[in-house]
């Protein structure tokens, strides 16, 4: 079904422009054209049904939820939530104040911090129509073991030591009460109007967001794919020393985009031969480190917290690439 | 007069949320007086997950969204 945009590209670019489909210029603009419609397409319509279905989820049913089971569960549920939940990233300090402040261990909160940037329905349509099914898979699994792998890591090291002042004593404070038996928030009665006017509005919200990051992803990625002869990464960087893992996190560092810009460019280094754990940890550094985030919640953290969390970021970002690396024999042996 | 608070860590939409009540108020001609609140603290303690949320004389009446006009002229003739 997907072929229509490869027909239109074919058409736009190649006919009706009379580009030479084996020009640099007419491939690169040939990809852009390519991947921006298709992406928009699926964009559009998959927003708008994952709307229709998640209207009824909201925060505080997903805090309740978390509250009332163990807390080695937490950890998983905490970045499946993270990963599923509508939520904008100017809400992260409310939500991690509501999480806290009913007593939710820091780690688990965490969780849904990290995974929320990582893994979301932008990013798994576009995953899955530029790279495939194997290995939106495999991006999901890391995604979750990033966050819950962290908050594990957190609550080992007691970050709740280093919250702030005011934080902490919230925390403490419910941690004391019980909270088993608060009641259950109202699950909100929606009739279809009411879905299709949330559908509609998150559509229209998340669409103003990320047009330009997908026309930005998918023009650098256009240029990559035109402009880069194949194999060029091997052959000038090498390809899978150990090194590389460290360099490609710390490149993807001062970058700082979310992950529709970053999936299209993705699709290019590993087609021109970076290998995927290298490309992946890129990307995750690129979209889950970012310093605006990082100066807001410090807000609510004392620097030594901000910093452990920061380094155990980039760890995990390392040990993922270097596992992949190692695997991706294995894990993708039906890809490119 | 209302004292109307809007609650946000300081993102565009709780801009445009204190924007919109003002001027949904100037053209109904009520009162108010809209003060941004951007303190973590006094957030929490609104017990608010979602932002922009409003609260009208210190009680919550709205959260996690830009208020459409409907809601404001709503919330403003309560």
């Amino acid at each position: 079904m997907l072929e229509v945009f490869t027909w239109l590209a074919n058409w736009l670019v190649y006919e009706l422009m009379g580009l030479d489909p084996t020009s640099k210029f007419g491939t690169s603009l040939h990809f852009f054209v390519e991947d921006t419609t298709k992406i928009f397409a699926l964009l559009v319509v998959m927003i708008y049904v994952i709307a229709l279905m998640r209207a009824s989820l909201n925060l505080e049913r997903v805090r309740h939820y978390i509250q009332q089971k163990p807390r080695l569960a937490g950890y998983g549920l905490g970045a499946s939530f993270g990963a599923i939940t509508p939520f904008c990233s100017c809400s992260s300090i409310p939500l991690f104040l509501g999480f806290t402040s009913a007593g939710i261990p820091l780690g688990i909160t965490m969780a849904f911090l990290f995974t929320s940037p990582i893994i979301n329905e932008v990013a798994i349509i576009m995953l899955w129509s530029l790279l495939g099914w194997e290995f939106t898979l495999v991006y999901i699994a890391i995604g979750m073991a990033v966050g819950i792998g962290g908050g594990m890591i957190l609550d080992t090291l007691k970050g709740e030591r280093w919250l702030k002042d005011f934080a902490a004593k919230a925390y403490q404070q419910a941690a004391e009460t019980p909270q088993g038996d608060a009641p259950a928030p109202e699950v909100p009665i929606l009739t279809f109007k009411d879905r299709h006017e949330f559908a509609r509005d998150e559509l229209k919200e998340i669409a103003g967001r990320i047009w330009k990051w997908v026309i930005i992803g998918v023009g650098l990625g256009a240029a990559l794919h035109g402009f880069v002869p194949d194999g060029w990464f091997a052959d000038n960087l090498g390809s899978g020393q150990w090194w590389n893992v460290p360099v490609a996190v710390f490149a993807g560092l001062p970058l700082y985009s979310n992950a529709t810009g970053v999936i299209p460019v993705m699709e290019s280094l590993i087609l021109k031969g970076l290998p995927v754990g290298t490309t992946l940890a890129f990307c995750m550094s690129t979209v889950a480190a970012s310093f605006p985030e990082f100066i807001m919640l410090k807000q609510v953290m004392q620097w030594r917290l901000l910093t452990t969390i920061f380094v155990i970021l980039l760890a995990n970002f390392m040990i993922v690439g270097w596992l992949i690396n190692l695997l991706s024999p294995w894990l993708f042996s039906g890809f490119h | 007069m209302k004292k109307i608070e809007v609650l946000g860590t300081g993102c565009k939409k709780c801009v445009t949320t204190a924007e919109q009540i003002e001027a949904v108020a100037g053209e109904l001609g009520i009162k108010v007086e809209v003060e941004k609140v951007t303190d973590p603290a006094a957030i929490m303690g609104y017990q608010v997950m979602s932002t922009p949320a409003v609260a009208i004389d210190g009680k919550l009446v709205h959260s996690g969204s830009v208020p459409n006009r409907n809601k404001i002229e709503t919330l403003l003739k309560t």
